[in-house]
């Protein structure tokens, strides 16, 4: 069973619709922590602040249960957008600490003010692997929508499983053993998120 | 670099997709979910739904239908129409549409629209200008639901970028609307010059070569297209349909396909 963790951080209907769509019967909603503890593999959506995201996971009594899963008995998990930053140790959007899983922190888009950049990074863009993996293939290359305003700059470079570019090359995949983050949206990307999640549930 | 985007730009009227000509005549073309599952197997880039009549009829949005819809969607969705307060962003942003468009509300309450941008940030937020010619020449903004501005048309986008905060301008040209004559591309191109928020070109596209045209020729980082996207041919039935990406967006856009 697939638990989708839902801890109030913006619509996961989507990413349940899609993980249907690649022939997953047996996707959940949840924010009950037995629900979360005999999946076996979890899904961390979200959309929105850091810090809110936190304290919900906080509040829902999640974050024992989410270490245990991941670290403890290291069970695959996917962090989509927000869900990937509070993968991150701390982020420069709000204080405290992140889940810690990846020694990164999640910081926010510079450029300068003439810069034809805008931050957030809304739209589609390429990812490009930077290693051989189940959720991102190097051919044909994979497009992916984004909206994000900071990303995550990782403290070792073998954690990072993609990279974008904007205004220079972002991560915009991590993976350290059984711990998965996208920045982008698989749910609204197609068939390069169709073949993201048929990777990752067979994992 | 976001990559530049090609989306279909559907009208519903409360009940069903229907299709206009130059604003006028709405002709039955289906059901919304229906068409959205084509276009998921079409891999848009990106869905924009505006309910045309829920302003004129003083209607809020059809929540349960754009639910619906929202869910259906493997691509981001914009929806638009009947938006008058700040918690109906936010309800529809819970529902699951990517980008809110409000349009006559710029020229009743802007102080809702700007509210919004700040609580939900402008990339959340899209400006549908409808314009049209001017009598004495130049271009009016034009709303369905009879609210006025006095901003000329490169002053209100200004307006909107600039004072609203609002992150893109869906430019709807109403004179092109549903003729297949090709998108105004000296309009977009003046107001790609006076704005820096992303445009979404609207109102005209009837071949490929249009759509490259807008995208290569003018400032405009996505083509909206509602005829080509709805019926066979000019003057044919309906299908649903969507041209293939890879034909229009090449190097000559400076994006390999």
């Amino acid at each position: 069973m697939i638990a989708i963790v839902d801890y109030d951080m913006g619509n996961v209907a989507s990413v349940a619709n899609m993980l249907k769509r690649v022939g997953v019967s047996d996707a959940i909603l949840t924010r009950e922590p037995e629900a979360i503890r005999r999946a076996d593999k979890i899904i961390l959506p979200g959309v929105g602040a850091f810090e809110r995201g936190m304290r919900n996971l906080r509040d829902f009594g999640l974050i024992g249960v989410l270490n245990e899963c991941a670290l403890g008995r290291k069970v695959p998990v996917l962090g989509i957008c927000l869900g990937m930053q509070l993968l991150a140790s701390a982020s420069d959007e709000g204080e405290g600490a992140g889940l810690g899983w990846i020694d990164a922190q999640a910081k926010r888009f510079e450029f300068a003010s003439e810069s034809p950049l805008k931050v957030p990074h809304m739209g589609w863009n390429y990812a490009i692997p930077t290693r051989a993996n189940p959720l991102i293939p190097a051919a044909p290359r994979s497009r992916f929508y984004f909206v994000h305003a900071y990303h995550v700059a990782c403290a070792h470079e073998e954690d990072v499983l993609a990279t974008s570019e904007y205004g220079g090359a972002f991560a915009c995949a991590v993976n350290r053993d059984n711990v998965y983050g996208v920045q982008f949206h698989p749910e609204k990307s197609h068939r390069f998120g169709r073949t993201l999640f048929e990777g990752f549930v067979s994992l | 670099m976001a990559l530049k985007r090609i989306m279909p730009a559907l009208l519903f009227d409360g009940r069903a997709l229907v299709k206009t000509v130059r604003f006028k005549d709405p002709r039955y073309i289906g059901d919304p979910i229906n068409a959205i599952k084509i276009y998921n197997e079409k891999e848009v880039d990106e869905l924009v739904m505006l309910d045309i009549r829920a302003t004129p009829e003083r209607r809020p949005p059809n929540f349960d239908m754009i639910r619906e819809c929202a869910s259906e969607c493997f691509m981001p969705f914009s929806y638009g129409g009947g938006v008058r307060t700040v918690d109906d962003f936010g309800r529809l942003y819970k529902l699951g549409v990517e980008k809110v468009i409000v349009n006559t509300l710029c020229l009743t309450a802007p102080e809702i629209v700007r509210e919004a941008t700040r609580q939900y940030g402008g990339t959340s937020v899209v400006a549908s200008v409808d314009y049209k010619k001017r009598l004495l020449g130049g271009f009016q903004v034009h709303s369905t639901a009879g609210a006025k501005t006095k901003r000329g048309l490169v002053d209100h986008c200004r307006f909107l970028a600039e004072e609203l905060g609002v992150g893109e301008l869906l430019l709807y040209s109403v004179e092109r609307d549903g003729t297949w004559s090709g998108y105004d591309l000296p309009t977009i191109t003046e107001i790609g010059r006076a704005v820096s928020v992303p445009l979404i070109a609207c109102g005209g596209a009837g071949s490929i070569t249009d759509i490259r045209a807008v995208l290569e020729q003018t400032p405009a980082n996505a083509a909206a297209i509602g005829s080509m996207a709805v019926y066979q041919k000019k003057g044919m039935g309906v299908l649903i349909n969507f041209p293939r990406r890879d034909l229009i967006l090449d190097e000559a856009v400076g994006e390999p396909a």
